[in-house]
């Protein structure tokens, strides 16, 4: 196992891509703390499947885009778990429109969750691994901030904001032993992708090389890769788990 | 103050990996004991552990010296 004895923190951990990586994480040994921020029932399903690991798990409802519920979560994970070495920030919400039609609110949700939130909870958990001299931080970005889409202005500066954002805290945390990388998925079947309609997605298929959608496993693999001692002389990094699709 | 300055002192010994001798009052974190930005972040935080207080970041952007941090936790106290 590559994560024996390691304590993760997954926000967004309750569907999709942050649900594999949660039990990804656990699969290979580490004890997984689960953030949520509305879908209890199913944040208790993923912790329950951890446990018939033989892990430990615990749930958080935390809203990431908030500093006062950021810092509560990483504080009841530190004193449940008693330390914290991995910290994917996978949280992300779409509020898609063109930019003629979008809405200040619309702007202002997706910045605050998907780019403010990895801002809060890198922030929170970065005193407990400084002072372990070790630590590592995974950003779940997107093809598209690489990319742009039409379609996804907020979504986009969001997910772009957070590669700049991941090679920043990397200079940054480099000489306390801390690696911070960033993940750009491309088209994964969750939730999110299913809202699209057929014409996006047919649309999507052709840019692919490897002419399929990736699963939310394919991104937990290579998150697992990041949080493990296997990528132990990378920082700074985003890595395009895309079928191709941006080269 | 004398037992403040001691036990700041030996935070600054460990964390710097300078000489006690060199650890004045006056003594500037960065120019004269060879902190750079992160170090005193994290000396900040060492010294919060070590006198069990918070110390709020407009607060620690002020605290350049070795007094300045001994006066700042006399003051607290």
């Amino acid at each position: 196992m590559k994560l024996e004895g390691k304590v993760a923190l997954v926000t967004g951990a309750s569907r999709g891509i942050g649900r594999e990586i949660a039990l990804e994480l656990a699969r290979e040994g580490a004890n997984v703390a689960i953030n949520y921020s509305g879908s209890e029932a199913k944040a208790l399903e993923v912790a329950a499947e951890i446990r018939t690991m033989g892990r430990e798990a615990i749930t958080i409802q935390a809203d990431v885009s908030s500093s006062e519920s950021v810092d509560s979560m990483v504080k009841q994970t530190i004193e449940a778990f008693g330390k914290l070495d991995i910290l994917v920030n996978n949280a992300g919400i779409t509020k898609d429109n063109l930019l003629m039609r979008m809405k200040e609110a619309d702007w202002d949700d997706v910045i605050n969750i998907n780019l403010k939130g990895v801002f809060l909870c890198t922030k929170a958990v970065t005193r407990q691994m400084m002072k372990q001299r070790s630590g590592r931080i995974i950003n779940i970005s997107s093809i598209v901030g690489v990319s742009g889409n039409a379609g996804q202005a907020n979504y986009v500066a969001a997910k772009s904001g957070v590669i700049g954002l991941t090679k920043t805290t990397a200079k940054e945390l480099a000489t306390r032993g801390i690696t911070v990388n960033a993940v750009a998925p491309g088209f994964i079947t969750t939730d999110m992708t299913d809202k699209l309609n057929d014409e996006t997605k047919n649309e999507m298929l052709k840019q692919i090389p490897l002419a399929r959608l990736g699963e939310p496993t394919d991104i937990a693999k290579t998150v697992l890769f990041l949080a493990s001692d296997d990528s132990r002389y990378m920082t700074g990094q985003t890595l395009h788990v895309d079928g191709g699709m941006v080269m | 103050m004398a037992e403040v300055l001691e036990r700041v002192t030996k935070i600054i010994v460990d964390r710097l990996g300078v000489d006690e001798a060199q650890v004045s009052l006056e003594a500037s974190f960065k120019d004269d004991l060879g902190a750079d930005s992160l170090d005193v972040v994290e000396l900040v935080m060492e010294l919060e552990d070590e006198f069990d207080m918070e110390i709020s970041d407009d607060d620690a952007e002020k605290i350049a010296t070795v007094g300045d941090a001994v006066n700042y936790i006399n003051s607290k106290k």
